[in-house]
């Protein structure tokens, strides 16, 4: 799965340990997620939606589209 | 997100790290205990039963706490942090199922001239879990 949390992340000048404070997990959970070697469950792609504002396919696209 | 608030130690991250510390804490107070019913019998109550007894009633209901507060410690972690552990625990049980059993049996059969203790076993699987926690973490990195 793709995303841009790390583009978005950068446009809001924030660090990955700023969001990963808001979104209450660990800042290695917001690199591996920005690397796409995890893939955050449903709650967590919800909360990421609702901190940007965005819907979850704004910031996570399936890999095989 | 305000500049206030942005350096500041989250809810969250406040209870993981006194999740941490009462881990830390209970696992210690299990050990001395453990140390206790394993030393006292010898060379603090000159084997005393009711004592020896209460020694190791106590180190069993510390274990027990201390398999609470990490119960407490994993559900506080993150979903990435949990996946790990939970691989790591997986590799550690299959793990010690089969070298536990191996390991035993070389002893039952006598290809082994020592005695297979319990010890070496609880060695291998701190070893694994820590090892596998380590790989499972880097993986993710």
């Amino acid at each position: 799965m793709k995303n841009k949390l790390k583009v978005l992340r950068a446009e809001r000048d924030w660090t990955q340990a700023q969001l990963a404070a808001a979104l209450e997990v660990s800042r290695q959970t917001i690199n591996a997620i920005e690397k796409g070697k995890f893939d955050p469950s449903l709650p967590l792609a919800f909360k990421a939606a609702r901190l940007f504002k965005l819907s979850i396919e704004e910031i996570f696209q399936d890999e095989e589209n | 997100m305000t500049d206030n608030t942005k350096n500041k130690p989250t809810k969250w991250q406040q209870e993981h790290k006194k999740n941490t510390a009462k881990l830390g804490l209970w696992t210690t107070i299990w050990v001395l205990t453990m140390a206790l019913t394993n030393f006292g019998p010898r060379f603090l109550w000159d084997n005393n039963q009711t004592l020896t007894i209460i020694a190791v009633l106590l180190n069993f209901a510390l274990g027990l706490k201390m398999v609470l507060v990490n119960i407490q410690h994993i559900k506080g972690l993150d979903e990435m942090q949990q996946r790990i552990q939970l691989n790591a625990m997986g590799i550690t049980l299959g793990l010690s199922l089969i070298v536990g059993l191996t390991y035993s049996n070389l002893d039952v059969v006598n290809l082994i001239n020592f005695h297979a203790e319990i010890s070496h076993l609880v060695i291998f699987m701190g070893l694994t879990y820590l090892t596998a926690t380590y790989i499972g973490t880097r993986n993710y990195q």
